[in-house]
């Protein structure tokens, strides 16, 4: 019988990866992910969760130490969060360059300077290129079952590519909602055990991590970057049996009430649900509005989301991170991108807000919405706006 | 037939060949004898996690490699880390029947930057952590494989690329940092130094800390004819007048108890040491006496921990 | 018998390529010639020689072969010439010759 439970998101990852029957967890503590390791130490001590528990040093080790059980064949999970995930940053690389399909949450933090434990996206948008393959999750649930999916996909043989799990550092790590938990017989048909082919083994001895000479590099690279768009057949392949197993279906890009509105929103991770209040009030009024919820961010769902938008003529993009002197907001910059080639694409107008903990209301959101219509309709040189932040500020110029 | 292995007298050495042949290591290498001898006697069942360094360039270019056991290179700092992970992996693997059980080592090999640089804090770790497995540092005094930089296990007075000898320096103004007495600070069950000038010494300890339940820790000593400018034949010769002379000590630590492996009566004296080398050139005669004043100071200490915590 | 050739990058695609860059042939490096290194050879003397095999024990590159008649020969394919074989040698049977003399 699956039971309906209040679970914080982070303690709803930490019971995805038992059930998952992970095998090994090295991870540094770090607010606001230490709920994770926390409540993964105490099943691994109550005997709830048969794995090898690693308190490592620092996230620079826990993810290295990660990359060893990955390399002998064990089922391998880590978490962490803003200046944990920069710390192990060239060893993100790493992970997915040599092909280990480790799972991690990370619980999206604010960068430093000046600190900030509290939440943002500037801790994603510094691991864009790293070719992780990496999901967004709205609420508790989403917490725990992509994290399920995670090995699912990551560890298929045809993929082999780590997942970063990713939720809104204390929106959502900290937050307790209800969570829908399976039976371990329904995990265990959705997740095979993890066969890794290449297993270090006296019995085969193989090699892993040789260098790259100039003559051969580019070949690896192209190959690694081949293999991470492929991916994506995978990814909806493991929606699909998600779906069946459990009776969610997620897609890679979720719309809501997005079919034939005027002004679409775009947004990724929590604030979405905050998001689709204020579109029901619009819409409530009238308004032709809609929400577009980008689930998947890498690899990059092109086709989906240019579906999304359909015919919008506006599309307001909010970020939680600033692109310093460049593109302004990231993901907005990544969605023009992606829209370049349409003969019939929306005018693009970019939000930031959100930053270090920086809530958004409803009202917000309205606001956001009125005034990117206000934008497209009164022209503007802006590159983008701020919401939400003291000090009205402009002369940013694309 | 072929024969499996050589007597040496009681030593018994395999034949088997852990590192192929074919590598790319200097000539006259050092640290490729002291890896050739110490895989010997380590044997087939282990896994190796090696830090970029000289061992890992020469030994692993795309798409070749001169491994004959499994073998992974990820980082430069993260040897002891990725190893952590190689054997908390292994052994849960184990334990809960995803495997079959198996005696398998667990080995890190490192440089002296790998080890008491840019990778102490993982190493640390690793030990406080008290995993099973073998760290082996090729100690060749500087980061010989980016082109001779000075690391911090660089000895006194010795001429690097980035604490170059000249008008205003002698080099490297520091002593070598005591990664061995970092080690036993750890309260591993096995430390100990080796020197492939050595070979049989430097075999059984090795093969002594494969044996170790816990950490342990070799510092092998690897001369290296390319950043210590001396001739292609001499690695072994350097690296016995190292011990004669009492720069580096042959001692282990076992559970705390010291003892001493070659202890000489009389240190031949420091400078016939420093001068079979390009790298010591520049120093002047009261360089050379502090260097022996220091030398003798650490080698007294050495043999007063012997006498306080004998094994 | 096909002759095993060491590998190249250059002998490689993308498509080539081994998931992550695995190596699965242990010890191919095997295959290459590093004896092209040297600018002179070692030359052991079997008058002198008392098959102790310390010049084997000692070769950084592995490449002094035991033969069957229980003596020591180099292996020309790898020996880079270092010389250390004849610096241990203590019968000083082994002598370092330049490459040029036959």
């Amino acid at each position: 019988m699956s039971r309906r439970v209040g679970l914080e998101a982070s303690l709803a990852a930490a019971e995805a990866a038992r059930m998952a029957d992970v095998d090994v967890i090295a991870a540094y503590p770090i607010t606001p992910q230490t709920h994770i390791p926390e409540r993964l130490a105490e099943m691994v001590a109550d005997g709830e969760l048969n794995a090898a528990y690693i308190p490592v040093e620092s996230e620079h080790s826990a993810l290295s130490a990660c990359l060893g059980a990955a390399a002998v064949g064990a089922r391998t999970f880590t978490a962490t969060a803003g200046q944990g995930l920069e710390l192990m940053h060239e060893v993100v690389y790493v992970a997915s360059s040599m092909r280990y399909p480790i799972v991690m949450t990370v619980c999206n933090r604010a960068l430093s300077a000046p600190l900030s434990v509290w939440g943002d996206h500037s801790d994603v948008m510094a691991v864009r290129d790293t070719g992780w393959i990496q999901i967004f999750c709205q609420n508790s649930q989403e917490a725990f079952d992509l994290t399920l999916w995670a090995f699912r996909v990551g560890e298929d043989s045809r993929v082999l590519l780590p997942v970063m799990v990713h939720f809104d550092g204390f929106h959502l790590s900290h937050v307790t909602e209800p969570v829908v938990l399976p039976e371990q017989e329904e995990v265990d048909g959705f997740l095979p055990r993890f066969r890794y082919p290449f297993a270090l083994n006296p019995d085969k001895p193989m090699t892993h991590g040789a260098f790259g000479p100039p003559d051969i590099y580019s070949e690896a690279k192209i190959a690694q970057e081949v293999a991470f768009r492929k991916s994506k057949d995978v990814i909806i392949q493991g929606f699909k049996e998600f779906g069946d197993i459990f009776g969610r279906y997620y897609h890679l890009v979720e719309s809501y009430r997005a079919e034939g509105a005027k002004t679409l929103l775009l947004t990724m991770g929590s604030f979405s649900e905050t998001a689709k209040i204020a579109i029901d009030l619009k819409k409530s009024k009238g308004e032709s509005v809609g929400l577009i919820s980008l689930r998947l961010w890498r690899p990059f769902p092109f086709e989906e989301l240019r579906q999304a938008v359909g015919n919008a003529e506006t599309l307001i993009v909010f970020d939680r991170c600033i692109s310093f002197g460049g593109p302004g907001g990231p993901v907005s910059s990544e969605i023009k991108s992606a829209l370049y080639s349409e003969k019939n694409r929306p005018e693009v107008v970019s939000f930031i807000g959100g930053l270090g903990g920086r809530d958004m209301a409803v009202e917000d959101f309205e606001y956001v919405i009125e005034r990117g219509r206000e934008i497209v309709e009164k022209g503007s040189k802006e590159l983008f706006e701020t919401v939400g932040i003291r000090g009205k500020v402009t002369g940013i110029r694309g | 037939m072929k024969e499996k292995s050589i007597k040496f007298g009681k030593n018994v050495v395999t034949t088997e060949e852990f590192v192929a042949e074919g590598h790319s290591f200097c000539v006259g290498c050092g640290e490729a004898l002291a890896l050739r001898l110490a895989c010997k006697a380590l044997g087939k069942d282990v896994v190796v996690a090696n830090a970029t360094g000289c061992i890992e360039i020469c030994t692993s270019p795309l798409p070749v490699t001169s491994w004959r056991v499994p073998w992974i290179h990820t980082l430069f700092e993260n040897t002891a880390a990725t190893v952590s992970g190689i054997e908390a992996g292994l052994k849960i693997l184990m334990k809960k029947g995803k495997m079959p059980e198996k005696d398998i080592k667990c080995v890190a090999v490192a440089g002296d930057g790998g080890t008491s640089d840019i990778g102490i804090q993982a190493l640390s770790g690793a030990f406080e952590r008290n995993h099973d497995f073998l760290y082996l540092c090729f100690d060749n005094e500087a980061y010989m494989n980016t082109g001779i930089q000075r690391s911090s296990a660089t000895p006194y007075g010795a001429s690097t690329t980035t604490a170059p000898a000249g008008k205003l320096s002698i080099g490297q103004t520091t002593w070598k940092k005591n990664m061995p007495e970092i080690a036993v600070a750890h309260n591993i069950p096995y430390v100990a130094t080796a020197c492939p000038g050595y070979p049989f010494d430097l075999m059984n300890k090795v093969k002594k800390g494969g044996k170790v339940r816990g950490p342990a820790y070799v510092h092998i000593f690897s001369p290296c004819p390319t950043g210590w400018r001396h001739a292609s034949d001499l690695a072994v010769e350097i690296g016995r007048l190292a011990v004669e002379t009492g720069v580096f000590p042959l001692y282990e630590v076992e559970n705390g108890r010291y003892r001493l492996n070659i202890d000489r009566s009389k240190l031949r004296p420091v400078e016939e040491y420093l001068k079979t080398q390009g790298r010591f050139r520049h120093l002047l005669d009261e360089e050379i006496a502090k260097i022996q004043e220091h030398v003798n100071d650490e080698y007294a200490k050495l043999k007063a921990k012997v006498a306080c915590f004998a094994a | 018998m096909a002759e095993k050739r060491l590998k190249t990058g250059s002998d490689f695609t993308w498509r080539d390529m081994e998931v992550g860059n695995v190596v699965k042939e242990a010890g191919n490096a095997a295959l290459r010639r590093t004896g092209d290194w040297r600018s002179q050879r070692p030359v052991i003397d079997r008058e002198k020689c008392n098959k102790c095999g310390l010049c084997w024990l000692y070769c950084p590159d592995a490449a002094i072969k035991p033969l069957e008649d229980g003596y020591y020969e180099a292996d020309l394919f790898y020996c880079k010439g270092c010389g250390i074989c004849a610096n241990v040698c203590p019968k000083e049977a082994i002598t370092m010759i330049e490459e040029e003399e036959k």
